[in-house]
């Protein structure tokens, strides 16, 4: 598709941005694997619309607010990406695009209130536990409140679990030593589940891995930079330039958008003086059973036969192409059955704040993916990201078939420590 | 033509959210998979049942505004552009399998059904619909049924119209008929006939009735390798003169294998100038005897390499590239041009000995990626729009690929329809008096000429194409032999 882009006026990626749209030929392929087009079908909804709304948005044939209610409906799950055959790299795109309109856009009250907290919130541990105490007491009142800030009461678990011991520094190889990684403790995680990251450090620890996890770390960023706060997510990752050191076999996370954020540090600080340092990052960062297939892991002993679900994360099977590792692994669990669910290239759903931001479409597109969970008649879901879990869980909670769903290295913790799954 | 008492009277139907008439609602909907042509509409509906079809066509009908019907916007050569000021109406919502009768092997289907989903519906029952264009994951069926859409395996089981038993459409004038009958032994004029491949012309099909197939036991897919691609042309003829009736027969040369590499790994043989894939199909006996066969005509046919799908997910993938090489086209250009004609495939290794000369004639790159079997050739004419008139120079040049297509005894196209692409070249194909009963008989269906306007006519006509090109002129306009109003 030609464009007549102005590439030197619309910011650092103007660049990127124009390859994206020069390279989608409108053939359609990733209309089928995209939540938005295949729960409202309409070509607005789709990879192939947005992508001739950002063009004529950039080339001034539209003006910004008529291109920004799909814009907005826009998960970010990168599906389109993997359906792509002609290489289009949206998210080259989206990004830069959200973060180029962010600043200009009318927001409600209650919008910006609730995009406010998000962000506030979700990248602090301590002030998340805080506000999700807070947010329970205020559960009685949610139907009084607007639709975005009750969604966000509904993801909160009824009750969290208990705070955990702090991480340590370092947490030792067992037996011989075969690498050293540095862990990105997360945010929203650790106090939502934080037993994902015990789970993570016995399990690398089991396979002969060392783990530091640097002081001075924070939230990668990954939030902000795809709602369009470019410069928010800058001043994050920074932190983690600065605290994550450079003698270790790699930067290791098990949360698949952290995985995805900081992959992207290359792109976010394109153009700036930390462009280098930020490409070198990101080269680094492995998603943590990305990291123990290369590695090779140890068979856990025989436990009860289970058949789990596996569901593929976004920002893991399409954002970093990451789908046979995980699987790989759990594989290696005796007695555990893999089940594939259908349309599973398809979102859940959650996609960092969407939940929160499209309520409507996210329950929408959750109940899409219960369904076809149920569908595969197993006892349990595991995937890599602590936002699908929180999805996942609320939308078979709503059909009242409730399952455990569990992320990948507490399935493989549980079955080296001989526990049931 | 005021098109705004129509749209007061659709808002009477349509709830908010489903009559657009906002720029930002309307753009997306401008162009389809011909992306060269764009017109904005004055407004598109979002149809949920066959009931809002027709009354919207009807009050068309009545307020004399063109509408276009449109599924997933997949047409190769414009057929679902929008006409300027009229409504295009969205069948994508409109997607329920109405009847699944797998004793009588029939699925009736609304036209927003996509064409890959009523195989994997009748799956279980081990049937599938055997037309599988490329783009058969999103294409809709009611696509398939304006345009008789074709596909790979189309060699042995034909196109679209030999697999539609009967039809409930809407007229351009709001009447509703039922065509044919669930028996293909029917009784008078073939009208399902008429009626598929009639590029939206005659109406709107609401409910199709299309044949189940038992899928084949067992596939044998062959990937042959040559130092030429008019080697592999010529072994087309070859495997067909054996008495060999493959289920596809489909050749990619170099620039295609290149593109589908990149885009799906489909791990096709290193270093060929073009890949040969022959499929072999049905009960596994049967399939192992003619393999004997094939393979003594493949390597008689200078094949260097011969390699077989390993599995069903190996096949997967090898018709996975295939059928991404389109748009997997889009890697190795900014632009092009996918071309569609058919010659007699006893002439297919002139053919591409003539193309590839046009190719070095012109300065060209052109790829080729087609359904050998049934002579329906895909150029892919590359080209790079910011450079001065090399649009227009593609275009001179899919153009004499066309006429020779006419030329050695073929047609302007094989599956992807006249649509606004091809329109200028109908007259070359057809006599006046042809086109003139074309024409006649659009304008006994469609008196005020309101569905799909513009399309498969030459302009001139009195129902002048309304969409404006985005870039330069067609040659034929150059020429002096059609116009736009």
């Amino acid at each position: 598709m030609q464009h007549t882009i102005p590439v030197d006026r619309v910011g650092p990626a103007g660049e990127e941005m124009a390859r994206a749209v020069e390279k989608c030929v409108h053939c359609g392929f990733c209309l089928p694997t995209c939540p938005t087009y295949v729960t409202l079908g309409q070509e607005m909804d789709s990879p192939r619309g947005r992508i001739f709304l950002m063009k004529s948005a950039l080339e001034g044939g539209l003006t910004v607010e008529d291109a920004l209610p799909f814009v907005d409906r826009c998960l970010g799950c990168m599906a389109c990406v993997t359906a792509c055959p002609s290489g289009v790299q949206y998210a080259e795109l989206l990004t830069p695009y959200r973060a180029r309109t962010e600043k200009s856009r009318p927001r409600s009250f209650t919008e910006r209130l609730a995009r406010t907290l998000a962000r506030e919130t979700l990248p602090y541990p301590g002030r998340l536990r805080l506000a999700a105490t807070t947010g329970r007491l205020a559960a009685p009142f949610r139907r009084f409140l607007p639709a975005s800030l009750s969604a966000m009461l509904s993801l909160l678990p009824d009750e969290l679990p208990p705070a955990t011991k702090p991480l340590p520094r370092t947490y030792p190889a067992e037996g011989q030593r075969r690498a050293r990684v540095a862990l990105l403790a997360g945010c929203a995680q650790q106090v939502l589940a934080p037993e994902i990251n015990w789970a993570t450090l016995r399990v690398l620890a089991r396979n002969g891995v060392e783990v530091v996890i640097p002081d001075g770390q924070g939230c990668c960023g990954s939030l902000m930079m795809h709602t369009g706060d470019g410069d928010g997510a800058r001043d994050l990752a920074r932190k983690n330039l600065r605290a994550f050191p450079k003698d270790v076999d790699a930067i290791v996370t098990n949360a698949a958008g952290c995985g995805s954020g900081m992959k992207e540090y290359g792109l976010l600080f394109k153009r700036q003086p930390e462009e280098a340092e930020g490409r070198a990052f990101a080269a680094r960062v492995r998603d943590v059973s990305e990291f123990l297939a290369e590695l090779g892991i140890e068979s856990p002993p025989v436990s009860a036969p289970i058949a789990v679900a596996y569901h593929d994360a976004c920002h893991l099977a399409h954002a970093q192409r990451v789908t046979e590792a995980p699987r790989q692994l759990l594989r290696r669990i005796p007695g555990l059955t893999l089940l594939e669910i259908s349309e599973g290239e398809l979102c859940c759903g959650s996609a960092g704040t969407y939940n929160i931001e499209q309520p409507a479409l996210a329950e929408a597109i959750g109940r899409r993916k219960a369904q076809n969970i149920l569908r595969t008649d197993a006892a349990m879901v595991v995937t890599g990201n602590i936002g699908c879990i929180v999805q996942i869980r609320a939308s078979l909670g709503r059909l009242n078939k409730p399952m455990p769903v569990l992320h990948t290295m507490e399935v493989l913790d549980r079955a080296y420590r001989g526990m049931e799954n | 033509m005021n098109p705004h008492p129509l749209i007061e009277s659709l808002a009477g139907i349509y709830p908010e959210g489903r009559l657009l008439i906002h720029p930002g609602e309307l753009a997306s909907f401008e162009s389809d998979g011909l992306t060269s042509y764009r017109t904005r509409p004055a407004a598109v509906v979002i149809a949920e049942t066959q009931g809002e079809v027709i009354e919207t066509v009807t009050l068309c009908h009545q307020h004399g505004v063109p509408f276009v019907a449109r599924g997933s916007g997949t047409s190769l050569s414009g057929g679902s552009v929008p006409v300027k000021d009229g409504i295009v109406i969205a069948l994508n919502r409109l997607t329920r399998i109405v009847r699944l009768d797998l004793t009588e092997r029939i699925a009736v289907v609304e036209p927003g059904v996509i064409n890959l989903d009523v195989s994997k519906a009748s799956a279980a029952s081990g049937l599938y619909y055997a037309p599988d264009p490329s783009s058969q994951q999103i294409c809709t069926i009611g696509g398939n049924v304006a345009f008789n859409s074709g596909g790979a395996h189309c060699l042995k089981y034909g196109m679209t119209s030999n697999h539609v038993l009967a039809l409930k459409a809407v007229l351009p004038d709001g009447e509703v008929v039922q065509l044919g009958s669930e028996s293909v032994e029917g009784v008078g004029p073939d009208l399902v006939g008429l009626f598929v491949g009639s590029e939206g012309l005659f109406g709107i099909a609401l409910e199709i009735t299309l044949r189940l197939l038992p899928r084949p036991e067992q596939y044998q897919t062959v990937l042959a390798a040559y130092h030429s691609l008019e080697a592999a042309g010529n072994a087309v003829a070859s495997v067909v003169a054996s008495g060999l009736l493959p289920g596809a027969i489909e050749i990619m040369d170099r620039l295609a294998i290149q593109a589908a590499e990149a885009a799906v790994h489909p791990n096709y043989p290193k270093g060929a100038e073009a890949v040969l894939i022959v499929e072999l199909e049905g009960e596994a006996e049967q399939v192992a005897e003619e393999y004997k066969r094939l393979e003594v005509v493949i390597r008689d046919s200078g094949a260097y390499e011969v390699r077989l799908a390993q599995d069903e997910a190996d096949r997967q993938r090898i018709w996975k590239g295939r059928k991404s090489a389109f748009s997997a086209v889009g890697r190795l250009s900014p632009d092009f041009i996918v071309q569609d004609g058919v010659v007699p495939r006893s002439r297919l290794g002139e053919t591409l000995a003539e193309i590839k000369r046009l190719s070095q004639q012109y300065n060209i790159r052109v790829a080729n990626v087609f359904h050998a079997g049934d002579g329906n050739l895909h150029p892919l004419i590359l080209y790079d729009g910011r450079e001065a008139g090399a649009h227009e120079r593609a275009e001179k040049l899919a153009g004499e690929i066309i006429r020779l297509c006419i030329r050695l005894g073929g047609s302007i196209t094989g599956e992807h329809g006249v649509g606004l692409e091809k329109r200028g070249y109908l007259p070359e194909m057809y006599g006046e008096a042809d086109v003139d009963l074309m024409w006649k008989l659009r304008c006994a269906m469609d008196p005020k000429q309101i569905a799909n306007r513009g399309k498969m006519f030459p302009s001139g006509a009195s129902d002048g194409p309304q969409a404006a090109r985005a870039t330069g002129l067609h040659p034929l306009e150059r020429e002096g032999i059609i116009s736009r109003e």
